[in-house]
């Protein structure tokens, strides 16, 4: 059993549970023990560095001294998503390579009874760790399902490959590990140009236009080339991607329907998982019809926006549909 | 040969350079900028996928920086469309760290109050005032204020997503704390006061 300490990151309990839910099947097949830092807090994102630099990095620094307090055995912190990942990386990265800044952080931690070497911990994304210390062939090795016949997108966004401090990745533009491990699964990887393009990170919510065009690209590539849906390592990626494509449709005009799962959801399903442990169902543009295709049937949920279904429950205006304008019978 | 160049500002060909406002940047900056090496080259302009919507590209914003016309560099929205996405930096023949000069100037745009939109370090700082209250970034409480002041007549089309998000469970009513709040508090006044003093 490999043990590792690891660092979830805040959407991990709201956006991306269904990420969290996958990941957690997935472990034991994969003899992993992941460590949870006790009482780890938020990395920032992308928001604290932008507002004053000792206190951004104080915030990341106190996560990893708390985990250097629970190094047994082990010294690789996990992260599963980008951002924090980077974050992470870039704090351990940047208080050796400027002692000054690395000094300030730990004075700022002397304050609550905290101290923080860099160098001491390596921070790693959690494909990383499945590829190179996992390995393929073992993740081979538990397929049970095979993806035959899914044609998936790999989407590793763009925080993860660059800047890349540690150079743990193949290529910085084009890296392979996550077609690599897509096809281990048995699934039909497309070429895709654009996995390491920005989904448009925080933009949704300061200059939505600038946003919408990055995810149309995204979006667009994948449906040109065919893809059942898309994969990706990364909460925020999936957030975009997922839960903003129904207004990009609607800023442009187009008419996209393409799911993005995250990478543990499609292990999870090869290793005969059922698609509610999972988490799948949860995605805002459905992955239901790309699943239907090699037999993987998801449960349906209630869509808001969908008329309903119960009897039971206050009583509500009566529904007409679009249509005929009709009463609908319940 | 320095002796030439003064030659040539005595003569009035050139101005003095004034290099104070780059040297700041680079010494606010995280790790080592290296701002100093760029050679104008353009390769970051080039990579970056919002240099559309940007007043300057990265290029032309580091020129300014040299010729040290500071409240230009600071009230461009360059900054501010930065994704993030690091492509630049990796392109970089020099290897500057354009993303993390980026964040330096937002944060000296900001303390300078000399952004022209402010919805860009508003969401930052409301992030920022969540995850110092709880430790843990709250989506609903940031969004919910971020789309009220920024962007009320969007509220109502952001209806049937976010009832979604609620709904299957992805986004939570209630923040989540840490349980050591008062250690966070405690390292980041520690920080702020540092951060005033250097």
């Amino acid at each position: 059993m490999s043990k590792y300490i690891f660092y979830p990151g805040c959407s991990m309990e709201s956006s991306a549970k269904a990420y969290m839910e996958s990941l957690n099947t997935i472990l034991e097949p994969l003899d992993l023990n992941l460590e949870e830092i006790e009482d780890w807090n938020c990395c920032g994102a992308t928001e604290y560095l932008g507002l004053n630099l000792i206190p951004a990095y104080s915030l990341i620094a106190r996560n990893l001294a708390l985990a250097a307090k629970q190094m047994d055995g082990t010294k690789t912190v996990v992260a599963p998503c980008s951002a924090c990942y980077l974050n992470l990386a870039k704090a351990d990265h940047y208080m050796a390579e400027r002692p000054a800044l690395g000094d300030k952080v730990n004075e700022a931690l002397a304050a609550g009874g905290l101290h923080y070497t860099p160098g001491t911990l390596d921070v790693r994304h959690l494909i990383d760790v499945l590829v190179y210390d996992v390995g393929l062939e073992k993740i081979r090795s538990k397929v049970v399902r095979p993806l035959h016949g899914l044609k998936v997108a790999p989407y590793m966004g763009c925080m993860l490959p660059r800047p890349d401090y540690q150079h743990r990745w193949s290529d910085h533009e084009r890296p392979t590990e996550l077609d690599d491990l897509l096809r281990a699964l048995g699934a039909d990887v497309i070429d895709y140009p654009l996995t390491t393009e920005c989904c448009g990170g925080h933009m949704t919510q300061i200059s939505p236009e600038t946003a919408f065009e990055l995810i149309r690209r995204l979006v667009a590539d994948a449906d040109e080339r065919d893809a059942h849906l898309m994969v990706t390592v990364c909460p925020m990626c999936q957030m975009n991607v997922d839960a903003y494509q129904n207004e990009m449709n609607h800023f442009f005009g187009t008419d996209y329907h393409m799911p993005i799962l995250f990478f543990t959801q499609l292990m999870g399903l090869a290793f005969g998982k059922q698609p509610e442990e999972l988490g799948i169902g949860v995605e805002m543009v459905s992955s239901r019809n790309a699943l239907a295709d090699i037999g993987v049937e998801v449960p349906v949920t209630q869509d808001p926006s969908a008329p309903r279904k119960k009897d039971e429950g206050l009583p509500m205006p009566r529904r007409w549909t679009k249509h005929e304008g009709k009463e609908v019978v319940k | 040969m320095p002796q030439m160049t003064d030659e040539r500002v005595r003569a009035g060909f050139a101005r003095q350079e004034d290099l104070s406002l780059l040297h700041e940047v680079s010494m606010k900056t995280a790790g080592v900028s290296r701002l100093e090496m760029c050679i104008q080259c353009g390769t970051c302009g080039g990579s970056c996928p919002s240099a559309a919507d940007m007043d300057h590209t990265p290029r032309m914003l580091f020129a300014m920086l040299r010729a040290g016309i500071r409240e230009e560099v600071l009230r461009s929205n360059t900054p501010w469309m930065c994704v993030a996405c690091y492509h630049c930096v990796v392109r970089c023949p020099q290897e500057v760290h354009i993303a993390d000069i980026m964040y330096t100037l937002k944060g000296m745009a900001i303390k300078e109050k000399l952004f022209v939109d402010s919805t860009a370090p508003d969401f930052s700082q409301t992030f920022v005032e969540m995850v110092e209250t709880y430790g843990r970034s709250f989506e609903m409480g940031l969004a919910s204020r971020h789309y009220l002041k920024h962007f009320p007549m969007r509220l109502p089309g952001m209806m049937p997503m976010g009832l979604g998000m609620l709904t299957k469970g992805r986004m939570a009513m209630t923040p989540n704390k840490i349980k050591n709040i008062d250690q966070l508090h405690n390292i980041l006044e520690r920080a702020k006061t540092l951060e005033m003093t250097s």
